[in-house]
């Protein structure tokens, strides 16, 4: 369980910052993507890893932390997915109408000589 | 206090959210009423801020802890959220609502109608500052800090053209970029400490297991750099200047606090957090601080030297004023925090006068009476601004504009450069004090910060007295601009808030070093927040 998320975090945290790096606007919106993935990913994994656990604590059992999700992660996560899906959408209005005005999708507006 | 006064610290949020709903009903065609909402709600804005000022400095007075917890949801601290008011916040929110009282007034000259929805997002720009400054978590700082981007990112491309765009998407971009900084630095901490209370965090720094401090020492490490992006410190702020000289002027005068909120952060988290000396990391990135701060002054003083338009100038005098607040910051603390609060609202007004300045002077220069129009992107958009009512509206002629640009003008230029006997004199002479007077032997960094600090004013000063000879000086055959009183009154009044700083610089110095005094003594912060009572059940309100 671990290694898949710490693999999926750094793969996609890779290729985020390969993607940002390109010229190309599109590829930028798509590794800000993939960035904000493993960041939410990587949020979710500082509320320690567990299985079959809900995050509410139910009024019967015993409050025994070790048997509940911690519950602030999850909500943290559900923040920065909206802002970051908010974000990603003004952006594509950005790309688009910088494309309209210069005619070129290269994250500089003109073609590098 | 008691009653509605407590309540008054969530106003600051309030007022301008639901000013800005208000305005979204309205027809976009309504100009009227935009603008009447608009100017009242920021009007508003002052008066409560000055209010909590006020309070805060009563309380004082009285003896009592000036610093005032408000559960929002009436959760205890720290499971609930919760805004903060003490010194510092009070004297930030003051700050933040003059700025946008006068750029909203100016704007209303003509800016507001270069493109839909100004009024609504120039109120949630106010809606995010103040939540910025209010806030005592550090993820609802994250959400404060995405709102006022958010509307930043959609002032900034106000007005339209291919120049907005271009800079409108390296600044998307890269804030975008920062804002997962953020929320890396953010989790990381969570993971370490449990809490993002900022009070709450403070007490349970001592009790971080050695094997964990390292890795909640990158996370505050990641968070400095998502702040320091904003603050612009070399070299995370290529992006500053030409972002905020793309900007409509009314945009770019409240940009001019936009990069303060990123050093607010680092003032508040990092002297909460590492200000003690019995805390596991003292002084915790304090020399990055120093060196970046003055790798950045260094930068900007070149930019300013080098720059050939008066915006990208006021861009670079931003960048020169963030680094010489960080590396005042960063050479250390107490004797220098009161005189750095001093230039922070003294550089703040100014630079925001300047801004709005150049752009008139700018007009003047380009000999347009009206901006030039602006091309439609996409075929439902609004862009019949300019031509509606641009004849009709002639507005208050005022005479011999020449001399009141030239007049505002060296004004501003004083005030950037620290010559006497402006407020910015004051500030400079004020922090190059506290430096001297830190320690006995006085390293060769704090003697290179003050050169650098003397120089930066120095080239400020050639930079726009060269541009100032150029603009205003040299006869021209251009006709006469024409100046509205709505674009005359902002800059003064802002020009004439320096001058009070100035005259009053002895009270005002007095509440800047009660509030370095009160960032130094944590505990009143930490008591104040985790003791704030609820309000009962028993007692509706």
């Amino acid at each position: 369980m671990e290694i898949v998320l710490s693999l999926a975090i750094g793969i996609l945290t890779a290729s985020g910052v390969w993607l940002i790096l390109r010229p190309r606007t599109f590829q930028v919106i798509v590794g800000l993507s993939l960035l904000s993935y493993a960041v939410n990913f990587f949020i979710y994994a500082m509320g320690r890893l567990q299985v079959d656990a809900p995050p509410i604590v139910d009024s019967i059992g015993a409050a025994d932390p070790a048997r509940f999700a911690d519950p602030l992660p999850q909500a943290l996560v559900l923040t920065a997915i909206v802002i970051s899906f908010a974000m990603t959408a003004l952006l594509l209005v950005v790309l688009l109408a910088s494309r309209g005005l210069t005619g070129t999708d290269h994250v500089d507006s003109q073609e590098p000589d | 206090m008691g009653g509605w006064t407590d309540h008054l610290i969530v106003a600051p949020v309030l007022v301008p959210l639901a000013a800005s709903a208000m305005i979204l009903l309205l027809k976009e065609r309504n100009q009227k009423a935009k603008r009447a909402i608009g100017i009242a709600a920021t009007f508003l804005l002052i008066v409560i801020s000055v209010l909590l000022l006020g309070n805060v400095v009563a309380a004082s007075l009285e003896g009592e802890p000036s610093t005032r917890a408000y559960l929002i949801g009436n959760w205890p601290s720290p499971f609930g959220i919760i805004l903060v008011v003490d010194w510092l916040s009070a004297l930030m929110l003051v700050l933040t609502s003059i700025l946008g009282f006068t750029s909203l007034v100016y704007a209303l000259a003509r800016w507001d109608e270069a493109g839909p929805r100004f009024h609504a997002l120039f109120l949630l720009q106010l809606v995010g500052l103040n939540g910025a400054f209010l806030t005592g978590d550090l993820f609802n700082l994250f959400v404060f800090f995405e709102v006022l981007l958010a509307a930043s990112y959609a002032l900034l491309l106000h007005g339209s053209g291919a120049t907005r765009v271009k800079a409108g998407l390296h600044y998307v971009s890269i804030n975008v970029a920062t804002s997962l900084l953020f929320l890396i630095g953010a989790a990381l901490i969570y993971g370490v400490a449990g809490t993002l209370d900022m009070a709450d965090l403070a007490t349970r720094i001592p009790a971080i297991a050695e094997s964990d401090l390292a890795l909640f020492q990158a996370g505050m490490a990641v968070l400095g750099i998502a702040f320091l992006v904003k603050a612009g410190m070399w070299p995370l702020g290529f992006w500053l200047p030409q972002t905020y000289s793309a900007a409509t002027p009314p945009a770019a005068a409240l940009f001019a606090i936009l990069s303060k909120v990123g050093l607010y952060a680092v003032l508040r988290v990092f002297l909460l957090l590492f200000g003690t000396e019995d805390s596991p990391m003292p002084n915790f990135g304090e020399e990055w601080l120093l060196y970046g701060g003055m790798a950045t002054i260094a930068f900007g003083t070149i930019g300013v030297l080098a720059c050939r338009t008066l915006s990208r100038l006021a861009g670079f005098s931003v960048v020169i004023s963030s680094g010489t607040m960080l590396a005042a910051l960063g050479s250390g603390e107490g004797a220098v925090l009161g005189a750095v609060l001093f230039y922070l609202v003294s550089s703040t007004l100014a630079l925001s006068a300047f801004y709005l300045l150049v752009e008139l002077v700018e007009r003047q220069e380009a000999g347009l009476v009206a901006p030039t129009g602006i091309e439609p992107v996409f075929d439902d958009e609004y862009t019949e601004a300019f031509d509606a009512g641009e004849e009709g509206e002639v507005g208050i002629v005022i005479p011999a504009t020449i001399a009141i640009l030239g007049g505002g003008f060296i004004f501003c230029s004083l005030l950037l450069a620290g010559m006497p006997p402006l407020s910015g004199f004051i500030a400079k002479f004020a922090i190059i004090d506290g430096l001297l007077s830190l320690e006995d032997r006085i390293p060769v960094s704090t003697w290179s910060l003050i050169a650098l600090i003397i120089v930066s004013g120095l080239a400020t000063l050639i930079a726009t007295t060269r541009a100032g000879i150029d603009l205003l000086w040299t006869p021209s055959d251009k006709p006469q601009p024409v100046l509205r009183l709505a674009e005359a009154v902002p800059v003064g009044l802002l020009l004439l808030l320096c001058l009070a700083l100035m005259a009053f610089a002895g009270p005002v110095m007095t509440y800047m070093e009660r509030t370095g005094q009160s960032l130094e003594h944590r505990e009143g912060y930490i008591q104040s927040v985790a003791g704030a009572s609820r309000a009962g059940r028993a007692d509706p309100r």
